[in-house]
Order: structure tokens, then C-alpha cells, then sequence
């Protein structure tokens, strides 16, 4: 079983170049499979989560195409094969 | 505020070199430079907007950053708290060449003693029972000030908008408000025991018991390292202000750029002056030579002023319009060192001997 994370450009240096990571196992929502991309890319995790285990407010991440703020955040239910995108939010000044 | 530049001069100050944007598009409100221990390390505070706030240095003047994997000044999971933006990097004393100290939003300070790797929350100050009433200013509730006693290395005094000074006199541990004569000119009692909106405080590195203060709406000294304050607002155009610097030998000498008030937070009458006092604040004269002094609404913030460790001293400024100011005669004359750039809201210097 495998769930493909979506690494977005300013990320990409900090998880051996790749755009794409793949992680194998059997996550059943998503702070499981980021618990897996943790551990492949350590230091994507505090650039995405704050110190309080939060996604950070600027930050979307969408499990198969849904914005996860609207399907349980990191309680969403994530199935084989799940397409996972870490987004920046269009905001800023 | 969309990321840092690093601007080089031989002594003589006339000619300057640009390096940069360093962290395009993050907000810098936060540099320093550590060459203590034979470091040449700058440190800044980028804050991405989207990826969080942490501490990144450079040993080789900017050419490469570090980027630690995991960001460096967190809370603990007991604060319940999550960092927004690092507002102040403070190398400790000499005595001390492996500590630093930041201060940080929300309002907090944290110290390193293994030169700057891991970072860890001052749980007295957190656990303030007077932090429950500090209020966020416009800046949000930032701690932006950390003087350090450059001898007693259990004294250091910081600053809050919105909850004024507060003072440790045991390294740390404990901390007490300290705003004797400081005025709140928003709150019903005009002298609280905390809750000013302090902007800044400079301290003398040869007396440091001489403090100054740009108070929202408020200009004082302290001859008592600021146990207690004197209103000095003499002569100047607004008592309203964020920017100051002092002299690096001098303790009378220090530098504001007063703007007109809260409610329009630019340089009065159109004229970006700074003033310059040489006798502790009896009073006050205005340094305009080479600087724009008409159709010049511009506001210096309360961390984009500083001066250096020569003799003349330098002054640097920068404005929210992207503009940065320099003087190597103490604010006699002045020349623009950059236009266009992007807002600024961190200026700090560094004498540098390679």
C-alpha cells in the first residue's frame, strides 16, 4: 500500500529534490501517512505543523483532491493509494 | 519585511555593497551579528508567512544560511503556544560566548548556551502571572527589546507591546514589571504598574545604567538602569516615535526619529529629520542634511535604527518605504544607501575586522 505525498517548490530542497514522495504502509488518516512522510523527510514536518501539531494556517493539504479543512483535518480518513498535496495558500501582502 | 540585505563598507562608510535578498519573501524583523568567541556569524529570524518562523546564521556573510531541519525556537507542547515571529536576536555577554537570547511572538523570550543549536523557553516570564493581561499592540504581542547588564550576568530587562518592561534580577527565574514614571496614555491610570506600550529601549554599553525610551507617546531617560524614568520630550516635534540608537561611548548621545502621532504615524510636516540629543535628553536638535525635507511622510520602525562602534559613530535608518538612510558623523549629514527596497523593519550593525 502506498500513499504519494505532493511535495509543493519551496519544499522540494528540504526532501532530496523530489516533487513526489512515496511512502509504503497502511496509514488510516492523514497525521498517520504525515507521520510516514516524517520520517523519509524530517524537515518538511515543522514547516508544515507548528509546535502545537497543527497545519499551519497558510498551508493547505488536500487528500485526494478535498481540502482536508473540510473533511476532519488530520482525521481524514486516507485510503490505498491516496494522492496527498501540501499547498501555500494564496495569501500574503 | 519581504526578506534581509546585508550592506558592506570599509571604515570610512561612503561606499556600500550590496548582498541580497536573503529569504525572499520572508519577513526579517530580527538580526544580529555574534563576533564573539572569533565568530563571524549573522543571525536573522526569517518568517515565512506559509512555513513558519525559525533562527538561520551564516558564518560567511551571507553567502550560505543554515537551515536547521527542525525549527530551532519552539514552544513546549505544556506553553500550548506556537511561534510567529522572532523579534529580537541578542547575543549574551562577553562573559557568556555561547549564550544568546531572542525574543519572540507571542511574548516570550528564549535563551541558547550551546551558541545558538538549541533554544529553550525562559518559563518564568512565560508563566508570569501578569501575562494573562498584557494586550498585543499593532505589532501583535511581541516581545522586541532584551538589554542585557553586561556585567551582572542575573540582569536583564525587556520589553513587550503591549505589557511595558519587565526585569530578572536572578538570571531568569523571576521577573518584575518596571515602568516607574512610563505613562499609558490609552489607559485609564496614565501610570500603571505594567501595560505600557514601550517601543524601544537602548542602553549605554560604557554606563549602562543610562537607558532611553520611545514610549507610545513618551520620550524618557533612566540614570538608574531603569528602575525609574524622566520624561525628556524637550524641544522635539512629537513625543511619538519607535525608532532610537545610542552612542556607542557616549551616554548622552542618542538618536530618534519622532513621527507625528498614533493615529498618523509619519514624519511631521512632511520632513524625515532625525534628532539628536548630546546632553541626556535636556535637549534636542534636528540632523536633516541630505534627507528629504519636503513630501516626505515617512515612518521609521521601531527596530530599523542603529548605530555603529566607530569613532565618528555611524547612524543608520531604514523607512516602510524601502528606503535606508546612512551618517558616519553622527547624524551631521546624511546619504541614502538604498531606495526600493522593501519595507524595513530591522536595521543592526556590525564592526567587522577580517
Amino acid at each position: 500500500m502506498d500513499v504519494v505525498f505532493r511535495i509543493p517548490g519551496p519544499l522540494r530542497n528540504l526532501a532530496g529534490d523530489r516533487d513526489e514522495v512515496r511512502v509504503a504502509g497502511a496509514p488510516r488518516v492523514l497525521s498517520e501517512a504525515l507521520s510516514m512522510l516524517w520520517a523519509e523527510c524530517p524537515a518538511v514536518r515543522d514547516r508544515v505543523l507548528t509546535e502545537r501539531g497543527e497545519v499551519r494556517q497558510h498551508i493547505n493539504v488536500f487528500v485526494d483532491g478535498e481540502n482536508v479543512r473540510d473533511t476532519g483535518g488530520l482525521g481524514t480518513p486516507v485510503r490505498d493509494g491516496a494522492e496527498i498535496f501540501i499547498l501555500p495558500a494564496l495569501s500574503g501582502g | 519585511m519581504k526578506g534581509a540585505f546585508i550592506f558592506r563598507a570599509s571604515a570610512a562608510r561612503k561606499k556600500w555593497e550590496r548582498g541580497g535578498p536573503y529569504f525572499p519573501g520572508s519577513a526579517v524583523y530580527a538580526m544580529a551579528y555574534d563576533g564573539r568567541a572569533g565568530r563571524h556569524r549573522i543571525w536573522a529570524g526569517p518568517q515565512s508567512m506559509h512555513w513558519g518562523a525559525l533562527l538561520r546564521s551564516s558564518d560567511d556573510f551571507g553567502k550560505n544560511w543554515t537551515n536547521p531541519e527542525a525549527a530551532n525556537v519552539k514552544f513546549p507542547e505544556s506553553a500550548g503556544a506556537a511561534l510567529e515571529r522572532v523579534w529580537q536576536i541578542a547575543p549574551g555577554r562577553d562573559s557568556e560566548p555561547d549564550t544568546l537570547y531572542c525574543g519572540v511572538e507571542p511574548a516570550a523570550v528564549f535563551t541558547s548556551t550551546d551558541g545558538g543549536d538549541t533554544w529553550r523557553l525562559n518559563e518564568g516570564l512565560w508563566n508570569h502571572p501578569q501575562r494573562a493581561k498584557w494586550m498585543p499592540g499593532g505589532g501583535g504581542l511581541c516581545l522586541h527589546t532584551i538589554l542585557l547588564h553586561p556585567k551582572d550576568p542575573q540582569r536583564m530587562r525587556i520589553a513587550i507591546s503591549t505589557a511595558g518592561m519587565y526585569v530578572t534580577d536572578d538570571g531568569g527565574a523571576t521577573w518584575r514589571p518596571s515602568n516607574k514614571g512610563v505613562r499609558a496614555e490609552f489607559l485609564p491610570d496614565k501610570y500603571p504598574e505594567f501595560g505600557q506600550c514601550v517601543h524601544k529601549v537602548v542602553q549605554s554599553k560604557k554606563k549602562p545604567q543610562r537607558m532611553y525610551l520611545q514610549n507610545h507617546w513618551g520620550l524618557y531617560r533612566s540614570n538608574d538602569g531603569g528602575e525609574s524614568w524622566k520624561d525628556i520630550a524637550n524641544g522635539v516635534p512629537s513625543d511619538f516615535g519607535f525608532a532610537m540608537a545610542i552612542h556607542p561611548s557616549d551616554a548622552d548621545t542618542a538618536w530618534i526619529v519622532p513621527l507625528e502621532s498614533d493615529g498618523f504615524r509619519c514624519t511631521p510636516e512632511g520632513k524625515l529629520r532625525v534628532y539628536r540629543t548630546r546632553d541626556g535628553g535636556k535637549s534636542w536638535e534636528a540632523m536633516a542634511k541630505g534627507l528629504p525635507q519636503s513630501d516626505a511622510y515617512e515612518t521609521v520602525l521601531r527596530d530599523a535604527m542603529a548605530a555603529d562602534a566607530h569613532d565618528p559613530a555611524g547612524v543608520y535608518f531604514g523607512t516602510r518605504s524601502g528606503k535606508v538612510f546612512a551618517s558616519a558623523n553622527e547624524g551631521k549629514s546624511w546619504t541614502a544607501v538604498a531606495d526600493g527596497l522593501p519595507p524595513v523593519v530591522c536595521v543592526k550593525t556590525a564592526r567587522v575586522a577580517l
